[in-house]
């Protein structure tokens, strides 16, 4: 069984988490579609901590043999799944930065072309 | 069968004169198959309607087509998704001052034969919004059973938040007044916009009125929606609707003339 001390952290850090990720979203700083990995994560993580013999069981069937590490592994596992995320989510704005870069340079130029030279 | 409720009070203004500018808003996204039947049937239906198509970035002959059709085409640098498209063409609206804008689909699934019926009630001044469902009894659309389920929580949970009965939240076949393009030229939901904005329109005291209508099967092209994603696009939208319970959203100004 997993100690209850760490249970009851790992609950508590993951209410909190939540918390937070809905005040972002309520206030605006933070958009649904990015949100949702955040929700994901949050949510399982309440899940373990409150659902002890889950997490014994994966530890078990994973040969974890102190099932909290199975719980930082996961953690570390879903912090990896959001980095990851977040590289494509910068290389598409990156990408779209570019497009409008150009787009500002070449309309810029016509509009200079289409100046009366004085 | 046009439902409304009482609270708030549409604009009467638009009642008065006849001569309301008009615009149907297009978003289109490689529709090169059907943006021209879509231009010409608009044409056919009110030939006063300016037509601004909203290429959303489309990788096809879409924008040429929409062009030699005669519509007027604002071409996004990249793709937006429908939200982004959509409000683009309300800002369109706003800025260039028109009364009335009526969104139809690019993929010819809006029969523009159809946008009398969404128009009436604004241009009686009984609402400003009006959304042309296909579940009040016209026309026989019977979409697969897991989007049918989808379709019917969807407008289950936004009947509850409207407070009145709502059966076509995903409906794009939609008709705004000053006071909505204004509020959805400023804030418009992304990705999935149609849902969250009847339920914006009703928490900004704005009023909210569906009216039966037919739609056509999609000509050209495949719909974009697989199941996947519509699980996805579902539980955010059901996410979105969620914290926005949690807003406070300012009554909207009187629109200045």
């Amino acid at each position: 069984m997993t100690p209850l001390r760490v249970s009851i952290v790992a609950a508590v850090a993951a209410l909190l988490l939540l918390f937070v990720i809905f005040e972002l979203i309520r206030s605006r700083r933070l958009q649904e579609r990015y949100a949702m990995l955040w929700l994901l994560t949050g949510i399982v993580i309440l899940i373990l901590g409150l659902w002890r013999g889950l997490l014994s069981t994966i530890a078990d069937s994973v040969g974890i043999a102190y099932p909290p590490s199975a719980l930082f592994v996961l953690a570390a596992f879903f912090i990896l799944l959001l980095l990851l995320h977040y590289s494509t989510v910068i290389s598409t704005l990156a990408d779209q930065n570019r497009i409008l870069a150009q787009r500002l340079a070449l309309l810029e130029h016509r509009l200079e072309e289409e100046r009366p030279s004085r | 069968m046009v439902q409304s409720f009482s609270k708030g009070r549409a604009e009467g203004r638009e009642s008065r004169g006849t001569a309301l500018r008009c615009i149907a808003i297009v978003p289109a996204y490689n529709e090169e198959a059907s943006i021209g039947r879509v231009i010409e049937d608009i044409r056919d239906a009110d030939p006063s309607f300016e037509i601004v198509i909203v290429d959303d970035g489309s990788t096809d002959r879409t924008a040429a087509v929409a062009e030699a059709a005669g519509a007027r085409v604002v071409q996004l640098p990249y793709n937006l998704g429908i939200g982004g498209a959509v409000q683009t063409g309300l800002q369109y609206a706003r800025d260039h001052d028109f009364d009335v804008a009526v969104q139809v689909d690019g993929d010819a699934q809006h029969d523009p034969a159809e946008i009398p019926k969404i128009l009436a009630p604004i241009i009686e001044g009984d609402a400003d919004l009006v959304v042309g469902s296909r579940f009040l009894g016209e026309g026989e659309y019977e979409p697969p059973v897991t989007r049918l389920l989808g379709i019917r929580l969807l407008a289950r949970v936004v009947s509850l938040l409207v407070r009145q009965r709502v059966t076509d939240t995903t409906s794009g076949f939609r008709a705004s007044n000053r006071r909505a393009i204004s509020l959805f030229a400023s804030d418009y939901p992304h990705d999935y916009p149609e849902v969250e904005a009847m339920v914006l329109v009703f928490r900004h005291r704005l009023k909210l009125v569906e009216v039966p209508v037919q739609m056509r099967l999609r000509g050209a092209g495949e719909s974009s929606i697989t199941f996947w994603r519509s699980a996805y696009y579902m539980l955010k939208v059901l996410l979105a609707l969620f914290v926005g319970l949690f807003r406070r959203y300012p009554t909207p100004q009187e629109d200045h003339q």
